[in-house]
C-alpha cells in the first residue's frame, strides 16, 4: 500500500500436528521503522519469525520483499535476500573466536584472512562498545556478550530486514540502551527492524508500530503512540480477560495463617544467590520478575535441581537436607521445569511411561509399577486432565505443547505432592489449556497443596497467587499481597521504583 | 492382506521391522539356493551323545556369544548414547581369569567351575566399572573411554596367562562349550535363553528399563525426576561386564583353551552392528533387547550363508559390509521420509485422478 | 597451565590441549635422553620414528578432520591396507607408477565419497557406515590376495630407495663407520600433507566450516554454512588421505599382506585424542595430532629401550598413557568451563 514497503507477509498459514500455529496472518514492515511483534507466549510470534528466516516452511501464504515474491527455504536463503536474525538462544559456535563468529559463512573469498577480519571485527566491537576482543574464544565470553556479538554480526551484514527475537532477555540495562541506540542508528539508515520482546517499556521506548498476534491470529497493527499500554495488554490478552475474571480476580484471596510447610533461610545454589522463603500449607504464591531475574534459579534451588551451596531448609518445622531432586521428592516436593522440552518430557517414551516416571522413582528401583497399574494411572489422569492423545502408548513427543504439559503435570500429581513448584506451566500452550491449568492450581490449593506458580504473564499470576515475591537482578526486592496485588504495583516493584515493602 | 502389509510397513513391528525383514530375506534366499539348508539332523556325536546338528543349529549356536554381548551392549548404548569397544578384550581377560582359577585347583569339579566363573564375573565387572566410571563420572565419550581397555585389554590377558595359551580338559568345560550329555541342544544356546530370561526378569522386577531409557533420551529431565543417571550409566557397564564374563566363559569352553589373541576377536564391531541392526538408536534412548538378539542372529546367519556359498572366511567381511549398508540405508530416516512422501503423493494423486474422470 | 593466563590472550581449547601434549612429549623425550641414552641421543631415532609412522601421521590427519566435525571414520586403516594390496598387484603386473598413485588416490576418494554421502545426506550414523567401510576394505584386500605380496617393479624399487641423507646428523656406529641420517620420501609426503591440512583448517573457509559444524551444528546452519556439504567433504578428505597413506605405507614396506595396517584406525584415533582432538567435535589441530603420533611412538620406544621386551608392555603403557591424557583433558576442560561460569 505504502510506497516504502519493505516486507509484506500475506495470509500466512502454518499447521503443526494438532495445533493451528498461524492462520491468515498479515504483517507489513516499512523502510526505516522499528516494528514490535507482540503477543502472549504461544501467540505465534516465533512461528512467524521462523517462517521468515526459513527455519519453517509456511503451508500457505505469500512473502513479498521489496516488491518481489520471495521463496525462503533455508536460513541461507534468508541471509541472501537480506534478512538477518538474532535469536533468543545464541546461534554461534562457542569453539571459534569472536571475529570468526562474526564473519563465518559470509567470507568474501575462500581464503580466510584472519588478521583482516579480526581488525574489522575489532572496529565493529569498538563502535558498538561490546566488551570483547576479536581474537577471544567465544565460549569464554559471558552470555550477554555472546548475544551482543550475534547482534554485531547481524548489524554488519548490511541487511534490509533485521529481526531481533527477544534479544534483550540476557542483557542488562546498559547493554539494552546500547542496543537501542544501535537500532535507532540502523533505522535512520533505512533498515526495517522487527523487534520481538516481552518488555512493554522497551516497546514504547523504541518502536514505531506494533503488530499484535493472539492464538495464531492477527489482532491488528497499530502506531505506538496511538495505543496506550493498557490497551496493548488488553489486545494481547484479548477478551479472555472478562472470561478469566470469573476465576475471582478481585475476591480477597485467603491468606489465613495455616501452618508453614516449607521454610528456607539464606538458601543458595550455584545459580541462585542466598534468599529466604517460606510457604504455607494450601497457599499459592508466585515468583515474578523479568527473565534472568533469578526467579527460576531460586525455585530450582528449592528443589535441589542445581548444586545447593548453603542455607537451611525446614519442612513442617523439621530440619531437612535437600541437595538432589530425589531428596526434594521424598519430602513431597514436585517441580515442573521451565523448559518443557529440555527438562520435562522424555520425548520418545509413551504418555503412560511419562506419567508414572516420578512416582516410579519415588517407589524405588526394585519396586516397579506393574503394567496394569501404570495403565490405570495413565487412563485416570488422561481423563482427569483431559489430555488429548491418540492413546496412552503414544510417544509424548508427538503431542501438542499443552498436552505435553498436562502429562508432566499428571506425572507430579500422581506423586501426591504436598508442595508443587510450577515454573512457567503455561508457556507456549493454548489459552484453553492455560485456563484449565490455572483452575487446577486453585483446586490443588483448596485441597491443601502448597503451590509456587511462576509465569511471565503477570496477569496470570495475579489471578492465581495470593502472594507475589518480586525479584530483580537475582535478589528478592519485594513481596506483594492483598491490596498490593495489582498490575501497576507489580510493574513498579519490578522496575524498582518502590521497594519499601521489602520482605 | 494389503492392510497387513501396510501396517508392517508403517512400523507395526516398530523397530523390529528391519531385522525381521532381513532374517526373512536370508531364510528365503537360502531356501531357494538349497532347500535342504535348514534341515536338522539328530545324530550321535563323537562322544556318543544324541545331538542336533545342521546349519540352523550352527547358526544359533555360533551366535551365542554375540547375542549375549549384544544384550549388554544394548543397555550401555541406551543409557550412554555410545558403545563399548572393549568387549572383545574384556572377554579375553575374563576368559583368562576363568582359566586361571581352573588351573589353580588340582581337579576340576562343579564347584571350581562355578568359583572360576564367579571370579571371571567379578573381574569383568571391575573392568566394566572402570569404563563406566570414565563415562559416567568423568563424562568421557564411551568410545574413547573404552578405547583404553581396547588397546591394552588383550595384553592384560596375556599377562594373566603368563604368555602361554593354557588348555583346560574337563568334561564339565566340554559340556559348557558343546553338549550336556542327554540334552541334544548345544549348551551355549541354552545359556543364551537363560540370559535372555534373566534380562526379562530383571526388567520385570526392577525399573531398569524405564530408568535407562529416560537417562538415554533426556538426561536432564531424568535428573530432575530424581533419577541418578551416573549410577544408571555405571550399572549398564557393570551388567555388560557380566555378559562379557559369560561370553568369555563360553568362548573358552568351546575350545578348551584360552588364546588371548584370538578369543572373540573383532566381536566388538559385530556386537555394535547387532545392536544397530536390531533397530536400536546408537545415539541412545529407546531400546529393545529382542532387536539386538535378532540382530546377532542376522549377522551369524549372513556369515554362515556366505560360508555355505563357498566364500572364504577372510572374504566374508566384504559381503557382510554390503548387506549391512543396504540394511542401514533402508532404515535411514531420510529414506523413510522420502518413501512415505512418495506413498502420500501416490495416495493423493489417485483421488485427484478419480475426480478428474468424473 | 596457570601461567598461561598472563599471556595477552588466553589459549583457545584447541591450543591449550595441543600445548599440553607438546610439553609432555618434550619432557618425556628429554627424560628418555637423560636416563635411557642409547638411541635417543641420535637424531636418527626421531627420523626412524617418522619413517615408520609416516602413513599413520597421514591417516591421523584425515581422522582429525573428521573428528573436528564431530564424526568418526574407522575405515582408514582398512582402506590403507586395501590401497597397498591393489597397488602392489597392479605394479607387479608391470604397471606405471603414476597410474599406481592415481589408483591409490582413486580408491581413497571412492571410499570417502560413498561414506560421506551415506553419512551426510542419508544421515546414517558415521560409526556404522565407516565400520561397514572397514569390513568391506578388509574383505576386498583378502579377496585380492590372501598371500603376502612383495613389490617386484624396478622403477618403483628405485623410487622407493630414494632417501634424503643428512651426513652431519649421522652418528658413528660401533665399527667406526659414519652412519648418515636417512629420511624416507614418505616422511616428506606426510609433512607436506600435514602443512597443507593445517593451512586448510586454519585459513580456508572450508576448514573453519569444519570447526563450526563441530562446535554447534544448528548454529553453523544458522550462520549460513552448508552443513551437509561440509561434512561430506570432510569424509572425502579423510578417504583421500587414507589413499595417500596406503601409497606411503607401500613405499615404506615394499610389501603387503592382508593384515597390513591392522589396528591403524585405533592408533590414529589414539593419536588424535592425545593430540588434543575431542571426539565431540570442534576442537583439535593436525599439529597436535602429529605430536600425538610421535608421543605414542616414543612411549613404545621407551618401553622397548627400558628392557621391557614383552610385547604386552607396549600396549599396556599405551593404554595407560591414553587413560592419562583422556582424564587430563576431561579435568582441564571441565575446570575451564567452571571458571567461566564463576
Amino acid at each position: 500500500m505504502q510506497e516504502n514497503c519493505l516486507l509484506k507477509m500475506r495470509n500466512i498459514n502454518k499447521l503443526f500436528p494438532g495445533v493451528k500455529a498461524l492462520s491468515n496472518v498479515d504483517f507489513t514492515l516499512r523502510k526505516g521503522e522499528i516494528h514490535a511483534l507482540m503477543g502472549e507466549n504461544g501467540a505465534g510470534k516465533s512461528t512467524l519469525i521462523k517462517i521468515l528466516t526459513g527455519v519453517y516452511q509456511m503451508d500457505d501464504g505469500e512473502i513479498i520483499i521489496s516488491g518481489n515474491s520471495a521463496n525462503i527455504r533455508s536460513p541461507q536463503d534468508a541471509q541472501n535476500i537480506g534478512i538477518s536474525t538474532v535469536y533468543q538462544e545464541i546461534t554461534l559456535c562457542p569453539n571459534l573466536t569472536v571475529a570468526e563468529n562474526m564473519f563465518i559463512g559470509r567470507e568474501e573469498s575462500f581464503i580466510v584472512r584472519h588478521r583482516y577480519y579480526e581488525k574489522r571485527a575489532e572496529k565493529i566491537l569498538n563502535d558498538l562498545g561490546i566488551p570483547a576482543r576479536s581474537t577471544q574464544q567465544l565460549g569464554s565470553c559471558s552470555l550477554a556478550v555472546q548475544q551482543m556479538v550475534a547482534i554485531a554480526r547481524a548489524v554488519d551484514m548490511k541487511c534490509k530486514v533485521l529481526i531481533l527475537d527477544e534479544p534483550t532477555s540476557s542483557l542488562d540495562d546498559n547493554e539494552v540502551n546500547m542496543l537501542f541506540s544501535l537500532m535507532r542508528d540502523l533505522k535512520s539508515q533505512g533498515v526495517g527492524i522487527i523487534f520481538v520482546t516481552h518488555f512493554l517499556e522497551q516497546v514504547y521506548e523504541v518502536c514505531d508500530r506494533i503488530t499484535v498476534l493472539r492464538n495464531g491470529e492477527l489482532v491488528g497493527e497499530y502506531l505506538t503512540e496511538e495505543l496506550p499500554q493498557v490497551e496493548l495488554v488488553a489486545k494481547m490478552i484479548g477478551k479472555e480477560l472478562d472470561e478469566l475474571s470469573s476465576l475471582g480476580e478481585f475476591e480477597e484471596k485467603q491468606t489465613a495463617e495455616s501452618e508453614v510447610f516449607y521454610e528456607a533461610k539464606s538458601l543458595s545454589s550455584s545459580d541462585a544467590l542466598p534468599f529466604d522463603f517460606e510457604i504455607h500449607k494450601g497457599e499459592v504464591n508466585g515468583f515474578t520478575g523479568l527473565l534472568g531475574s533469578g526467579r527460576s534459579e531460586s525455585v530450582r534451588a528449592i528443589f535441589g535441581a542445581d548444586k545447593v551451596n548453603g542455607g537451611t531448609v525446614k519442612i513442617k518445622g523439621e530440619d531437612v537436607k535437600i541437595t538432589k531432586p530425589i531428596d526434594a521428592m521424598k519430602h513431597g516436593i514436585g517441580y515442573l521445569a521451565e523448559d518443557r522440552k529440555r527438562d520435562g518430557i522424555i520425548a520418545d517414551l509413551s504418555v503412560r511411561e511419562n506419567i508414572i516416571l516420578a512416582l516410579q522413582v519415588m517407589k524405588g528401583f526394585f519396586k516397579p509399577i506393574s503394567r496394569s497399574e501404570a495403565e490405570a494411572f495413565a487412563d485416570e489422569y488422561i481423563k482427569v486432565l483431559n489430555i488429548k492423545t491418540a492413546s496412552r502408548e503414544t510417544p509424548i513427543g508427538s503431542l501438542s505443547g499443552g498436552n505435553q504439559q498436562k502429562v508432566i503435570l499428571a506425572r507430579w500429581l500422581l506423586t501426591h505432592p504436598d508442595y508443587l513448584i510450577l515454573d512457567e506451566p503455561t508457556r507456549g500452550i493454548d489459552v484453553g489449556t492455560k485456563l484449565e491449568i490455572q483452575k487446577l492450581v486453585l483446586k490443588l490449593a483448596e485441597d491443601g497443596v502448597s503451590v509456587t506458580f511462576i509465569s511471565s504473564e503477570v496477569e496470570e499470576m495475579l489471578r492465581t497467587c495470593s502472594r507475589l515475591i518480586v525479584m530483580r537482578d537475582r535478589h528478592i526486592v519485594g513481596e506483594l499481597k492483598g491490596k498490593d496485588l495489582n498490575q501497576a504495583q507489580v510493574m513498579k516493584t519490578i522496575a524498582g521504583g518502590e521497594s519499601k515493602n521489602e520482605g | 492382506m494389503k492392510d497387513n502389509f501396510k501396517k508392517i510397513f508403517k512400523g507395526g513391528l516398530g523397530q523390529l521391522t528391519i531385522p525381521i525383514i532381513a532374517i526373512c530375506l536370508l531364510v528365503i534366499f537360502n531356501l531357494i539356493r538349497d532347500p535342504a539348508f535348514f534341515s536338522i539332523a539328530l545324530s550321535h556325536n563323537n562322544e556318543g551323545n544324541l545331538v542336533l546338528s545342521g546349519n540352523l543349529i550352527s547358526i544359533i549356536n555360533g551366535a551365542s556369544e554375540l547375542a549375549i554381548l549384544a544384550m549388554g551392549m544394548t543397555l550401555v548404548t541406551a543409557a550412554c548414547g555410545g558403545q563399548d569397544i572393549s568387549v572383545g578384550a574384556a572377554a579375553a581377560i575374563a576368559g583368562s581369569a576363568f582359566v586361571k582359577i581352573l588351573k589353580s585347583s588340582p581337579n576340576i569339579n562343579g564347584v571350581t567351575v562355578i568359583a572360576a566363573f564367579l571370579f571371571a564375573c567379578v573381574v569383568a565387572m571391575i573392568f566394566g566399572s572402570f569404563n563406566g566410571t570414565l563415562v559416567s563420572v568423568f563424562k568421557i565419550q564411551p568410545m574413547i573411554a573404552t578405547l583404553i581397555l581396547y588397546t591394552c585389554g588383550r595384553s592384560i590377558a596375556y599377562w594373566i596367562n603368563g604368555g602361554a595359551t593354557p588348555t583346560v580338559d574337563s568334561p564339565i568345560i566340554n559340556a559348557i562349550g558343546s553338549f550336556i550329555p542327554g540334552i541334544p541342544i548345544p549348551t551355549p544356546i541354552l545359556i543364551v535363553v537363560l540370559v535372555a530370561i534373566v534380562f526379562k526378569l530383571v526388567f520385570h522386577f526392577t525399573s531398569l528399563e524405564l530408568f535407562t531409557q529416560s537417562v538415554g533420551i533426556n538426561g536432564s529431565a531424568a535428573r530432575l525426576n530424581g533419577i541418578n543417571s551416573t549410577f544408571i550409566k555405571l550399572l549398564s557397564f557393570i551388567i555388560l561386564g557380566v555378559c562379557v564374563a559369560i561370553a568369555g566363559t563360553i568362548g573358552v569352553s568351546r575350545l578348551g583353551l584360552i588364546n588371548h589373541e584370538t578369543l572373540l576377536l573383532d566381536v566388538e564391531m559385530d556386537t555394535i552392528l547387532a545392536v544397530a541392526i536390531g533397530g536400536n538408536n546408537l545415539g541412545g534412548g529407546k531400546f529393545k533387547i529382542s532387536g539386538s538378539i535378532i540382530g546377532a542372529y542376522v549377522i551369524q546367519m549372513l556369515t554362515i550363508t556366505l560360508y555355505a556359498m563357498k566364500v572364504s572366511s577372510t572374504d566374508v567381511k566384504a559381503y557382510k559390509a554390503v548387506v549391512i549398508i543396504l540394511l542401514v540405508v533402508i532404515g535411514s530416516p531420510v529414506i523413510k521420509a522420502k518413501f512415505s512422501k512418495l506413498m502420500n503423493n501416490i495416495k493423493n494423486r489417485k483421488p485427484a485422478v478419480a475426480k478428474g474422470a468424473e | 597451565m596457570e601461567k598461561k593466563k598472563f599471556r595477552r590472550e588466553p589459549l583457545t581449547d584447541t591450543q591449550l590441549l595441543m600445548t599440553i601434549t607438546i610439553c609432555i612429549f618434550v619432557v618425556m623425550y628429554l627424560l628418555a635422553m637423560l636416563l635411557l641414552k642409547g638411541g635417543f641421543l641420535h637424531a636418527q631415532q626421531v627420523f626412524d620414528m617418522l619413517n615408520d609412522n609416516a602413513s599413520l601421521i597421514i591417516v591421523s590427519c584425515g581422522l582429525t578432520i573428521v573428528m573436528i566435525t564431530g564424526g568418526i571414520d574407522i575405515s582408514v586403516g582398512a582402506v590403507t591396507s586395501l590401497v597397498v594390496m591393489s597397488c602392489i598387484l597392479y605394479l607387479n603386473k608391470g604397471g606405471n607408477i603414476f597410474v599406481a598413485v592415481a589408483l591409490a588416490l582413486g580408491i581413497g576418494i571412492a571410499f570417502g565419497v560413498i561414506q560421506g554421502f551415506l553419512i551426510s545426506y542419508l544421515e546414517i550414523q558415521p560409526f556404522i557406515v565407516t565400520l561397514a567401510g572397514m569390513f568391506f576394505a578388509r574383505g576386498m584386500t583378502t579377496i585380492l590376495s590372501v598371500n603376502p605380496q612383495k613389490v617386484e617393479h624396478e622403477a618403483f624399487s628405485k623410487f622407493r630407495d630414494i632417501k634424503i641423507v643428512i651426513p652431519w646428523l649421522g652418528y658413528t656406529a660401533k665399527n667406526g663407520n659414519l652412519v648418515p641420517a636417512r629420511i624416507e620420501l614418505g616422511v616428506v609426503v606426510a609433512l607436506v600433507c600435514l602443512v597443507l591440512i593445517f593451512l586448510l583448517l586454519k585459513f580456508h573457509r572450508l576448514g573453519r566450516g569444519f570447526y563450526a559444524i563441530g562446535g554447534n551444528q544448528t548454529s553453523a546452519l544458522m550462520l549460513g554454512i552448508n552443513v551437509k556439504m561440509t561434512r561430506f567433504i570432510s569424509y572425502i578428505l579423510s578417504g583421500l588421505l587414507s589413499g595417500i597413506s596406503g601409497f606411503v605405507f607401500m613405499m615404506h614396506t615394499g610389501a603387503g599382506n592382508a593384515t597390513n595396517a591392522a589396528g591403524m584406525e585405533m592408533n590414529a584415533i589414539a593419536s588424535s585424542i592425545i593430540g588434543g582432538t575431542l571426539l565431540t567435535g570442534g576442537v583439535g589441530n593436525v599439529f597436535g595430532t602429529f605430536f600425538g603420533t610421535i608421543t605414542l611412538t616414543t612411549i613404545k620406544k621407551i618401553v622397548v629401550s627400558s628392557g621391557l621386551n614383552d610385547p604386552w608392555w607396549q600396549s599396556i603403557t599405551t593404554g595407560g598413557m591414553l587413560c592419562f591424557f583422556i582424564l587430563l583433558q576431561s579435568v582441564v576442560l571441565s575446570r575451564r568451563s567452571k571458571k567461566k561460569k564463576a
